[in-house]
């Protein structure tokens, strides 16, 4: 008998637990702390499920980029006394509420169809025209180009949205992180060998994504997550939401896409369509754009809506 | 394997599901609903596994729902804390006044 499945069964009770232990734990920081291991074991769990370049969207954007939003979320958070905790009835419902739904998704798991239903044969017979050689990146950025496109529609309108929750008053100020960064401590001097590194590896992720494992949303959000690092250590400060340079690059991801849409009607008479002899520098373009657009959005919605008046 | 990590995914659905009913404070509840979708994205996991051939060893387009699944959670749960942390200090300005 192999190690493997005692392996498996292991990683998957320590996913578990972690999920449990950020669900039941008493304090909002430790339960987020629970939340970005459990992030980091499940990317684990994702590369056993042979999917390299979801496990990387969830180290990075998963576990990563969500934890540090939720913990400044705790650094910002002012208990409210006297919120009232649900009766024990309540509790026992949700309790065997939830029970029938687990048990339910676990029927359905063990009943999966077999031969199993899948697209992977024609994702790589149609690989060739693509011109790349990641199949994730080719449905990603080709076979259902809409999807991305839209999400970063998503991704915007959520950010318009964090903006507008702020006070009037500050429209067009800077947002603020509400916590002082010791200067020239040990995170600084981190910070400043980490970040060169990191926006390096970032880039590097998004050109190899073509190929290999990566693409433009773990770029993306490595290079947010190394501005998010410039701005705890306190070598910068988070732009004016007001600024000019920011809104572009903010829709530059949006904008190449949807010129690029338009120009497939010119081209090949249909929205979205590449020419096969052009598709790999057309796909090159829309991610250097999509990662850059990305990187910025992911690292604005973390750092919130204007805090400081202009 | 598959089924193992079918299973993992299944309680994940309702340790989230449940802390997202219980829990009275929205910090918690966007935390369990982050728990929620990724036992969702880990089913979608299991089956781009199970729909393997010869020459791919997972089926990428689940695997890309998952990618855009999990930006779009992000996007989601920055809208969800900054609409909390807005209601927190108008509960504060309230509790001061």
């Amino acid at each position: 008998m192999s190690i493997a499945p005692i392996l498996f069964s292991t990683l998957a009770a320590l996913v578990v637990v972690l999920a449990a232990f950020a669900v039941f734990g008493r304090r909002h920081f430790a339960s987020v702390i629970g939340f970005v291991a459990f992030g980091l074991l499940l990317a684990l769990v994702w590369m056993i499920l042979s999917a390299p370049d979801v496990a990387l969207t969830e180290a990075a954007v998963g576990g990563g980029v969500t934890g540090a939003l939720l913990l400044c979320a705790c650094a910002r958070w002012r208990e409210i006394q006297g919120v009232p905790q649900p009766p024990i009835v309540l509790r026992i419902a949700a309790a065997g509420l939830c029970a029938a739904v687990t048990v339910g998704l676990i029927i359905v798991v063990l009943s999966l169809p077999s031969p199993p239903p899948t697209l992977a044969t024609t994702a790589w017979d149609s690989l060739d025209v693509t011109g790349m050689g990641n199949a994730v990146t080719a449905v990603l950025m080709a076979f259902r180009a809409l999807d991305t496109m839209l999400e970063k529609v998503v991704l915007l309108l959520a950010l318009i949205a964090v903006w507008s929750f702020g006070r009037d008053c500050v429209w067009g100020g800077r947002p603020d992180l509400m916590f002082l960064p010791q200067k020239n401590g040990p995170l600084t001097f981190l910070a400043k060998i980490l970040i060169p590194v990191g926006v390096l590896a970032g880039i590097y992720l998004f050109w190899v994504g073509a190929d290999k494992p990566g693409g433009a949303f773990a770029g993306g959000a490595l290079i947010a997550a190394m501005g998010l690092l410039a701005i705890f250590s306190g070598l910068i400060r988070p732009p004016s939401i007001e600024n000019l340079r920011l809104r572009w690059a903010l829709v530059l991801g949006i904008l190449v896409f949807l010129g690029v849409g338009f120009l497939g009607f010119a081209m090949v008479g249909d929205f979205l369509a590449y020419p096969s002899a052009l598709a790999k520098p057309i796909i090159v373009v829309i991610e250097i754009a999509m990662t850059l657009s990305i990187a910025f959005t992911l690292f604005m919605l973390v750092v919130g809506p204007a805090e400081k008046k202009p | 394997m598959t089924t193992i990590f079918g299973i993992c995914a299944a309680i994940l659905v309702g340790l989230g599901l449940y802390g997202l009913i219980i829990h009275p404070t929205p910090l918690r509840k966007i935390l369990s609903f982050n728990i929620l979708g990724s036992g969702i994205f880990l089913l979608f996991g299991v089956i781009a596994r199970r729909g393997s051939v010869d020459v791919l060893a997972a089926d990428p387009v689940p695997q890309a729902l998952v990618i855009t699944g999990i930006v779009v959670a992000f996007s989601a749960t920055a809208l969800g804390v900054a609409l909390a942390l807005r209601l927190n200090t108008a509960d504060q300005d309230q509790e001061n006044s």
